[in-house]
């Protein structure tokens, strides 16, 4: 923490450096303490969302898990939590899937209007999701798809496939061309080419793009609302209505295990970028 | 089966869907309005129902305050996602008027009661249109916070108390929509209630009552959830507020809030079913067995053992008694009980039909101001 | 080529599932094709009419079209939907809408009928009038009456009845009353020429009379002037509106005090997705700087503290603001107990503009940060530690030469995050109240609640070309190739 100075810093700069570095710190607890102060709190024995004073004095009555056991003994939560695993695996596979040649094609030479084809597959990234829902709803409501699993699915893949277009690109970018005429020259055909060099070096992209994908998905809330319906409601959903009307705080228990989900989602993206990172060459950074 | 739904939901997350229709042999979406509300309709009816009829399942909507929007919407996109809602009366009014609602022969589709009178009769003039399927009466009215210190130790007596700051600061609660507002703010005005709906039809009047509420405005929250005010009120983030009278009885009588209610100029209204128009017959004929069951005599006298509410048939009044688990009895908290509704706004749902849309229109631009 | 095969099944699945939908809203902003589909031939009869004053209201014939138009529209149920629709113009229709049609019963319309089959009985007769209507010079002569016919039979008629309704004998006089005599002569058919010759006789039961006797606002200048104003299938009405203008008298003119709320709305999510984006990058910039001049091990320790909220759902975050800025809240609660507020007087920090704030500016700061950092990553130390040597200030040092080259990353960070704030929507929801809402959650409001589509479409098309504008600037200044996640 104290750090040794050399002899001639003036105290001017001590108190920068000191200040400098309380400055970040208070800006990381205001990062980081709202999703911290959550975690406690899911195990208030009371029914409001504040710390009851057993809660601050640590006595054992304070806390409890009447609030997990709400949320896993609910049908409404159940019901959400079944939703929400059925839809975003598949808009995450659909991304994945499209995106991921899209990239292929796109990271070759000469490709014709490059530019405005990438600025059509990011739009669904730039345009703020009130829009993109509304227009879901106005068009498919008259296609038939408004309300219906499917509409979910394909509304959702289509929001997640920028992430994909982007982080499948961005492995493609730094991508040894090299590798694949030497696998042309050793008689490889160009589909065993692609799994057998090309998709183990971009591997980390596809698999990040695909955790961007779904997390775009798993916590997506106003495309929900517009196209889903109430049998199609996912665990935002839920957690918006609830919100809405102040109910219980079941909703901090369900936080701590989005919380506890995203942890998880995190490491491994960042041990895949590592990973590729280390592949590609590329120091760690 | 709720355990099987985990299971496939884990199943699910590494790759395998399976079609989750196929679960249920019916699944019917019923939309009310949450909170202890729907709770008590759970009790009362949908939990006995089920046991019954294992093979239905009810998925549960709380856009109850919505319906009139989601119903058109629901048409306009040609897909129904409803099965049941629970509206209000004017709301009935509105999706009979539309089409949205469809009409039913009471006495066909209803229970008789345990005497064999039909249901039409049992009803009686609850009956307001071709559409609706009473269920409760209910008022809305004002619930307040006994422990608040700036008030020194008054207490608010009449509804035109939510109008003044100056002996009662502090935040109230107010629903986002004009329903009811526009009356309480032309009656503190100094209109009497039984005129409210003359000023209130012409363009003077609806600015009498906006200009009231202004004086009020910036110390409101704005409530569109019936369960919003008593958490507010549990929580301690408002000093008063409007909600339906059978939220505070859950709240006071059963949490024990420290929370009084407010018996003045409250306004009576009348909810019950309504079918969309438009469902498949295998969904309606299932909607129609839940619905006779539901309103049956029984059932509509069980609800009340949960909340406060009147139950719309004649025929359950006798049996309405004490509350199912504090053993309270339920009579005199009723809005409908003498001593409580000594000054009430008999509140115009025909109005309301009618002037709803006008209204809202300039509400909503009021309150973006 | 074959880069083209790769990407055409996802070009074609965006352009399906996202570029049509946004097709489809641009269109919905104009498309009105409600009224004249509804009440299209009060649409077609009020054409003409030009209001000279408060007095002159539209002609008896435009009347009896409304009467015609509106039973057939009662049976269908969707007269209340023309008089929502034209409510969100002028409020006060849609009642007027409403109890005309629950009233429609009570006109006495016998007159009409009477008129026609007193003077002939095949008027009485479907099969005369089938037959009359089957001839496309009659058809072509009298559209109204024409349609309205055929409207009843396939509606309303049952084999029973062989009497059409009063309204077809309404739109008759109505179609008669217009024509000229040579035009009926020219017409050929006795029956017609008979009815014509004393259609004027009919003007003792007023239709018109009987609108205004029912509800005076059918005598109402300027509720005909909405109706006439948007009765063609494309409207500029709804742009206009969501300006907070209207098309008056005199053509475009701003609308009363009282109802002008979108411009203030848009004006209101600039400055505090400004604000947001300046807090930003006020609390984002000495954190990227900081990190970017760790040694990596701890910079990368550090950096999860970064990536943690970025990758927590948006409604955690947002309950956990909830939580915190109540006033009876985690923040209030500390504030009182060591003393820094009073209990009686807690702050008030969640349901207005300072709750969407504080809220929008913690779940954005990953957004300003990270391309911060990378930004940072790539500026040599050796520049500033040259500029030192040569004698400069650490303070000048850095602003003369590290926070220049520091630039594109802070222009690329606010990009995005002005975007992103400019379009949100459901964290203003639960936390901004009324007066920290922005017009995302307007756009909501019109389509899941007020219905009125069409502002809803009209307003996002503008957000979406402000966004558009937006995403322009940061193609200009990072490139859209060059976006990094994580």
């Amino acid at each position: 923490m104290f750090k040794t100075f050399p002899t001639y810093t003036s105290l001017y700069e001590r108190i920068w450096y000191y200040g400098f570095r309380l400055f970040c710190g208070l800006v990381f607890v205001f990062l980081m303490f709202p999703i911290l102060v959550i975690l406690p709190l899911s195990f208030n024995a009371g029914d409001y969302f504040t710390f009851s004073p057993e809660m601050l004095r640590l006595e054992a009555e304070g806390y409890s898990l009447k609030h997990y056991r709400d949320f896993f003994f609910n049908s409404d939560w159940h019901l959400a939590t079944y939703n929400s695993f059925r839809i975003a695996p598949m808009a995450t596979l659909l991304a994945v899937t499209f995106g991921t040649l899209a990239a292929i094609g796109l990271s070759q030479s000469h490709v014709p209007y490059r530019k405005v084809i990438m600025a059509v597959l990011i739009s669904p990234m730039i345009v703020p999701l009130i829009i993109s829902a509304a227009g879901m709803y106005f068009f498919y409501s008259r296609i038939g798809l408004q309300g219906t699993y499917i509409g979910v699915v394909l509304a959702h893949a289509a929001l997640g496939i920028p992430f994909v277009i982007i982080t499948v690109t961005a492995t493609l970018v730094s991508f040894d061309k090299s590798l694949t005429r030497a696998s042309a020259n050793l008689g490889a055909g160009p589909v065993r080419t692609f799994f057998k060099v090309q998709m183990p070096l971009i591997l980390p992209g596809v698999i990040s793009g695909g955790l961007f994908a779904f997390i775009t998905s798993f916590d997506e809330v106003v495309v929900v609302l517009f196209v889903g319906s109430a049998s199609l409601k996912t665990m935002p959903w839920e957690m918006f209505n609830g919100l809405r009307e102040q109910i219980s705080p079941t909703i901090l228990a369900v936080a701590t295990v989005l919380v506890t989900l995203s942890i998880l989602l995190l490491t491994t993206v960042e041990l895949l970028r590592r990973r590729s990172e280390r592949l590609r060459g590329v120091s760690a950074a | 089966m709720k355990f099987s739904k985990v299971l496939t939901a884990t199943s699910s997350a590494v790759g395998l869907v399976v079609a989750g229709s196929s679960l249920f042999a019916m699944d019917l979406t019923v939309v009310s309005w949450g909170g202890a509300y729907s709770q008590s309709q759970i009790d009362a009816y949908h939990d006995p129902y089920m046991a019954k009829n294992p093979d239905v399942n009810f998925i549960y909507d709380e856009s109850g305050a919505e319906s009139v929007a989601r119903l058109r919407a629901m048409k306009e996109a040609n897909n129904l996602t409803w099965d049941l809602v629970d509206a209000v009366a004017s709301d009935a009014i509105r999706l009979c008027d539309e089409g949205l609602a469809m009409p039913i022969d009471a006495d066909a589709v209803l229970a008789s009661a345990p005497d064999g009178t039909p249901a039409s009769e049992d009803f009686g003039d609850l009956i307001i249109n071709e559409c609706f399927i009473p269920q409760i009466v209910y008022s809305t009215t004002f619930g307040y916070r006994t422990d608040v210190d700036e008030w020194n130790g008054r207490t608010p007596s009449t509804v035109c108390d939510v109008f003044d700051l100056k002996n009662f600061p502090g935040k109230r609660a107010l629903e986002k929509r004009p329903i009811n507002n526009m009356e309480w703010a032309l009656h503190c005005d100094g209109v009497a209630l039984s005129d409210v709906y003359d000023v209130l039809s012409s363009d003077e009047g609806v600015a009498r009552a906006l200009a009231k509420l202004d004086t009020i405005k910036d110390q409101v929250i704005w409530w569109s959830a019936g369960a919003d005010t008593p958490q507010l009120l549990a929580d301690g983030e408002i000093v008063m507020g409007s909600t339906y009278n059978g939220r505070l009885f859950n709240l006071i009588v059963e949490k024990g809030a420290p929370v009084d209610m407010l018996w003045d100029a409250q306004a009576f209204d009348l909810d019950g079913w309504i079918i969309p128009s438009g469902l498949p017959a295998d969904r309606l004929e299932a909607v129609f067995d839940f619905v006779n069951f539901a309103t049956d005599t029984q059932r509509l006298a069980d609800q009340a053992k949960y909340i406060s509410y009147g139950p719309a048939r004649k025929s359950s009044a006798p049996l309405v008694g004490k509350h199912a688990t504090l053993g309270v009895e339920m009579g005199p908290h009723m809005p409908t009980a003498p001593e409580n509704s000594r000054n009430v706004l008999i509140y115009d749902y025909v109005w309301w039909a009618d002037f709803r849309d006008d209204l809202d229109q300039r509400f909503q631009a009021w309150l973006a101001q | 080529m074959r880069a083209l095969l790769l990407i055409a099944p996802l070009l074609a699945f965006v352009l399906i599932t996202f570029v049509m939908p946004i097709a489809d809203m641009l269109f919905r902003s104009v498309e009105n094709g409600i009224v004249s589909d509804i009440l299209p031939r009060t649409s077609a009869a009020i054409k003409d009419w030009n209001s000279q004053g408060v007095d002159d209201l539209p002609h008896e014939n435009v009347y009896r079209n409304l009467l015609v138009d509106l039973t057939i529209a009662v049976k269908r149920r969707t007269q209340t939907r023309v008089g929502s629709r034209l409510n969100y113009e002028a409020a006060g229709i849609s009642s007027s809408f409403r109890r005309v049609g629950r009233g429609l019963r009570s006109f006495n319309t016998e007159p009409y009928s009477n008129y026609f089959i007193h003077q002939d009985e095949n008027w009485g007769d479907t099969g005369y009038l089938e037959q009359l209507f089957s001839n496309p010079r009659i058809s072509a002569a009298l559209p109204s009456s024409a349609s309205a016919f055929r409207t009843w039979q396939t509606d309303f008629s049952s084999d029973q009845i062989i009497t059409p309704d009063d309204f077809v004998f309404v739109a008759l006089a109505s179609d008669l009353s217009t024509l000229a005599n040579d035009k009926v002569s020219d017409l050929g058919i006795d029956s017609l020429r008979t009815a014509h010759a004393d259609i004027d006789q009919l003007s003792t039961s007023s239709i018109k009379h009987m609108f205004i006797e029912f509800d005076k606002n059918w005598g109402d200048v300027n509720l005909w002037k909405t109706i006439k104003t948007f009765s063609p299938r494309y409207t500029d009405g709804y742009f206009l509106n969501a300006v907070d203008l209207k098309r008056g008298i005199d053509g475009v003119e701003r609308r009363d005090q009282s109802e002008r709320i979108y411009l203030v709305l848009f004006v209101r999510t600039a400055v505090m997705s400004l604000t947001i984006t300046v807090l930003c990058i006020l609390l984002g910039y000495p954190v990227a700087y900081l990190l970017a001049h760790l040694p990596l091990r701890k910079a990368n320790l550090l950096l999860i503290l970064v990536l943690l909220p970025f990758w927590t759902s948006l409604l955690v975050r947002t309950s956990a603001w909830k939580v915190l800025l109540q006033q009876e809240g985690v923040i209030n609660d500390i504030l009182v107990t060591i003393g820094l507020v009073d209990d009686a007087a807690r702050l008030v920090m969640i349901n207005n503009q300072f709750g969407t704030i504080v809220a929008m500016s913690h779940i954005l700061l990953p957004f300003m940060i990270l391309p911060l950092y990378s930004v940072m990553k790539t500026i040599p130390p050796s520049y500033i530690r040259a500029a030192r040597s040569l004698g400069a200030t650490p303070f000048t040092a850095f602003w003369r030469v590290y926070f220049p080259q520091s630039l594109p990353g802070i222009g690329a960070g606010s990009v995005l995050v002005f975007i992103l704030a400019v379009g949100y929507y459901i964290t203003p929801e639960l936390v901004g109240g009324v007066k920290g809402t922005f017009i995302s959650n307007r756009i909501a409001y019109h389509i899941s609640s007020s219905l009125n589509w069409g502002l809803g479409a009209a307003l996002g098309t503008l957000l979406l070309v402000a966004v558009l504008i937006l995403y322009w600037v940061y193609d200009r200044i990072v490139g859209i190739d060059n976006v990094k996640l994580g």
